[in-house]
């Protein structure tokens, strides 16, 4: 993975750049030495880190559009980073350019409980807004596993998902309006407590957008009342496909529980070790399903989620009958990723999605690369929307491991595709994923895109060097190039 | 691909027709980057049509040729375990949901049939026209718009490029969510081919809780108080006696007062267990029924389709304002009393269907201040082509988003050629 080549003549203006930055920014809000920069070198995809140029805190929303107005006009690349908790590598610094930290954007600035939504600045973590709002009886609805420490304004960067969004939906679906800041610095405000949007849906657009559009400077989102209860079945197979069977069954069923997890038996078996959560350890593969819902709704549904995985060839059910066990269900799985941790060095976190009936292929697949590769992979799996979490055990002070797992993760992600998944379902593209996309899109559709970056951004200064493979220059792809100003197929009738 | 035109068109191109009206009708994806690059050679701009079913909406368009997308039928892919349906853009909506219904699935989002509210049949829509508009029914406060629903696409652009987006999976953040600005961009972006939704297992069981008699104000007072409840409400809206009489509902007909309804959807128990409990909550503002199956299935038709305002006497001008809902009631209430209107609420307040008279731009000053002040959009619905010319039809943007807008346009579609000027003049 290469980043564009730094730029000599702005690391060589660094002082001029940090002193005009501190007439923005006052006091500590502009950070240069280099001990303190230090933190910021890498976010989640601990395996890349470069230092930043300079890394900027700015605590108004006037503050961000003159630093990204001065950015703009002296040619200076931002990177714009919340809790920097991305595992794709979103907000890894440039050389050549500055950090925007929103972290100091941190105050919940409305409740609208009869509107149903809250207004929030972007540095406010995505439990932070349920913790608000939760004694009230709401919540916000999606979990990213990182939600005690991942921003609202990083979930809109990166559309993030969690366990619960088969039924309650993305950040996309559960946000209601943006601020956001330009390049150019100027300030646009898209949505708002309403549905849907005049004019085209900018906020779909830069929902997702990986920080490569607009800053955003304030979140407007949806609050749902929460469930009276959940219950969690832990439900025991003896083979990964049993266990899928037993997905579609509860799915073709028309039932759409809360969460539907899978775990393989690498992951069971490292997360029981690490939490005794009490999970069979004499099966191959594992799901959790819950169920909310009022009470009458759940003892119902669970009955018939049990009936399906009995059908489905389920050699051990549990259902939770209190607070404290569902609770323990869930311990091992949100473990999972400690819980590998400490059975190798390292490891390295996967995100594509596949078509569901493609999981005993992907799986068989997968353990074929493993054998390849000689690297252990462990699987959680958000079974219900296909979304799959592959770890690849490697350990980084063996030279040239990081490269194999590396390339483990690639040859997964290429074969997702193959089977008509996609590169990533949550994690985001970022620096990780950018230069596979060319296995998902062709060169028009990476154009059309980029396009669209033009149309935010046409000096390519934010966040460059992510998700796309090419830095195209707007002006090129501006071109108009009709390849066929004539009709061919002359001999088709005309009347 | 065939090409109709008044007169017969010279070998081997078109060029110097283009002051002819033409109907093109391409087969393939070839014929469609054909026809687009052939039009933006020639700065000719095209109308991009499936059934032709919304042609009445939106400003009128003074595009001489047709691109007539209409041989993009059929399911090429439905999974119902996946959740998943691919389908040419064209394909009948009525096809879509006869093909999920046979599995007990739905598109959640109830896309509505406007086709009675503009004076056409019922039932004429397609798959790609309802994602244009991203649309929406009752059902969009629980589970989302059109917008919320589209997985994937592939479309030729006004380059003449056939370029994709999305895929065939629920959950996926590769690459910008292009699906998000296609749904609701009224073809002036590219000419979508192949589509990809979510679809969902249709409810079990829905029936809705009846409150009469409250006025507007209290009607979205009891809708709040029923969305603030952990009990799914899946639909919540609000008719005032006048329109209450159109049902076709006999309890809503017969009930000589408004009607306040709050819908629950769900497996047989959960529902019972929550109407009742919901229908003693809202005992407080007044006299309550409940609606089963039928009756439930057939009033939210109603209010979906707008069809308290789609009488063949009634000639009014139709708006559709999308507020916080609750600033829905007192704008309703006021505008309807400025204009000499009526109007009905759906999302809980957040939806006002405004029916106003023709005269005086059909109330688009009073109406475009009053959004000013609450915040949301209005958009023009049903109008005569003139009056669709005269004032702005979708809610005029500020100047940043405008600009916006223009600039996304030209990324796309850089000669203007595909449905332009159908949302905003330029764009």
């Amino acid at each position: 993975m290469e980043m564009p080549k730094p730029d000599e003549d702005v690391l060589a203006r660094r002082q001029e750049i940090a002193t005009a930055l501190r007439e923005i920014v006052p006091g500590e809000g502009v950070i240069v030495d280099e001990d303190a920069l230090r933190p910021y070198e890498s976010d989640g995809l601990t395996a890349y880190k470069t230092l930043p140029l300079i890394v900027v805190l700015p605590e108004t929303k006037d503050q961000v559009s003159q630093v990204m107005r001065y950015c703009h006009e002296n040619a200076i690349k931002v990177v714009p980073r919340g809790a920097g908790t991305s595992l794709s590598g979103g907000a890894l610094p440039l050389a050549d350019g500055i950090i925007l930290g929103l972290g100091k954007f941190k105050k919940i600035l409305e409740i609208d409980y009869d509107n149903r939504c809250a207004v929030v600045q972007p540095g406010v973590t995505n439990l932070g807004i349920t913790d608000a709002v939760r004694e009230d009886g709401f919540y916000y609805a999606p979990d990213p596993s990182s939600q005690i420490a991942c921003t609202i304004g990083g979930n809109i960067a990166e559309n993030s998902g969690g366990v619960h969004c088969l039924k309650y939906g993305l950040t996309t679906n559960n946000v209601l309006g943006l601020e956001i800041v330009m390049m150019d610095g100027e300030i646009v405000r898209i949505g708002g407590k309403h549905l849907d949007s005049e004019g085209y849906d900018m906020l779909g657009l830069l929902t997702g957008s990986e920080g490569l559009l607009g800053v955003v400077t304030e979140v407007t989102v949806r609050l749902l009342c929460v469930p009276e209860t959940a219950r969690a079945v832990l439900v025991g197979f003896p083979s990964n496909e049993a266990a899928g069977f037993c997905v579609a069954g509860v799915i073709g069923a028309g039932i759409i529980p809360g969460g539907m997890e899978m775990m393989d038996k690498p992951a069971i078996a490292a997360s029981e070790a690490f939490v005794e959560a009490g999970y069979p350890l004499d099966v191959e593969a594992l799901l959790i399903i819950e169920l909310d819902g009022p009470e009458v709704e759940v003892n119902y549904l669970i009955e018939r989620v049990e009936g399906i995985a009995k059908e489905n060839g389920a050699v051990s059910i549990r259902v939770s009958n209190s607070e404290e066990e569902r609770s323990r269900f869930w311990a091992g799985r949100k473990a999972a990723f400690p819980a590998i941790g400490r059975i190798s060095p390292d490891y390295y976190c996967m995100d594509g999605t596949i078509p569901r009936s493609q999981l005993p292929k992907v799986l068989a697949r997968m353990a074929e690369l493993s054998t390849e590769f000689g690297l252990r992979v462990a699987n959680v799996f958000h079974a219900g929307d296909g979304n799959l979490h592959p770890l690849i055990l490697y350990d980084a002070n063996e030279p040239g491991e990081l490269e194999k797992a590396e390339e483990f993760g690639a040859e997964i992600l290429k074969f997702c595709v193959e089977v008509g998944g996609v590169l990533t379902g949550e994690h985001g593209v970022g620096v990780e994923k950018r230069d596979l996309m060319g296995t998902m899109f062709t060169e028009d559709d990476l154009s059309q895109q980029q396009r669209v970056k033009c149309v935010f951004d046409p000096h390519s200064l934010l966040n460059p060097g992510k998700v796309f493979p090419e830095l195209h220059r707007c002006a090129e792809l501006g071109r108009v190039h009709i390849k066929r100003g004539e009709m061919r197929f002359p001999d088709l009738p005309r009347f | 691909m065939c090409i109709l035109n008044a007169v017969r068109c010279a070998f081997p191109t078109c060029r110097g027709f283009e002051d002819v009206a033409t109907l093109l009708k391409p087969e393939t994806v070839d014929h469609v980057r054909d026809a687009v690059a052939w039009a933006a050679s020639e700065k000719t701009p095209l109308e991009l049509v499936g059934s032709g079913s919304k042609r009445d909406m939106g400003r009128p368009g003074n595009a001489a040729h047709t691109l007539d997308m209409s041989a993009f039928t059929g399911i090429s892919l439905y999974e119902a375990e996946e959740l998943v349906l691919s389908a040419g853009a064209a394909t009948p909506i009525a096809d879509i949901h006869a093909a999920l219904q046979a599995e007990k699935q739905e598109l959640a989002f109830e896309p509505p049939d406007y086709g009675p509210l503009l004076g056409s049949a019922e039932g004429l829509g397609t798959l790609g026209g309802v994602l244009s508009a991203n649309l929406a029914g009752p059902r969009r406060i629980k589970v989302g718009a059109a917008r919320d629903h589209f997985l994937g696409f592939s479309a030729v652009s006004g380059r003449g490029e056939l370029f994709k987006s999305g895929g065939r999976v629920v959950k996926n953040v590769t690459g910008y969510d292009l699906c998000k600005v296609m749904a609701g961009s009224w073809g002036t972006l590219g000419a979508m081919m192949q589509v990809t939704v979510k679809v969902l297992p249709a409810a079990e069981k829905l029936r809705t809780v009846l409150v009469f008699g409250c006025d507007a104000v209290q009607g979205v007072a009891a809708m709040t108080k029923a969305l603030q409840t952990p009990y799914e409400v899946s639909a919540a809206a609000w008719l005032p006696q006048t329109l209450s009489g159109r049902s076709r509902v006999g309890y809503v007909q017969a009930s000589g007062s408004s009607v306040t309804a709050v819908r629950v959807e769900g497996p047989g128990p959960s529902v019972e267990y929550r109407c009742s409990t919901l229908r003693k909550q809202l005992s407080a503002f007044g006299e309550t029924e409940e609606l089963h199956g039928q009756n439930s299935a057939h009033l939210w038709r109603e209010i979906r389709d707008v069809r308290p305002f789609a009488t063949s006497v009634d000639a009014r001008v139709i708006w559709k304002l999308s507020v916080p809902p609750q600033s829905g009631a007192r704008l309703a209430t006021n505008l309807a009393t400025t204009l000499g209107g009526e109007f009905y609420l759906d999302w809980g307040g957040g939806l006002i269907w405004l029916a106003v008279p023709e005269t005086d731009g059909g109330g688009n000053e009073p109406i475009r201040a009053a959004i000013a002040q609450s915040g949301g959009h209005a958009t023009l619905i049903r109008a005569v082509a003139d009056l669709r010319g005269a004032v702005p039809v979708f809610q005029p943007q500020d100047p940043g988003l405008a600009r916006l807008s223009k600039r996304l346009k030209e990324g796309f579609d850089p000669r203007g050629i595909l449905n332009p000027g159908r949302m905003y003049s330029g764009v």
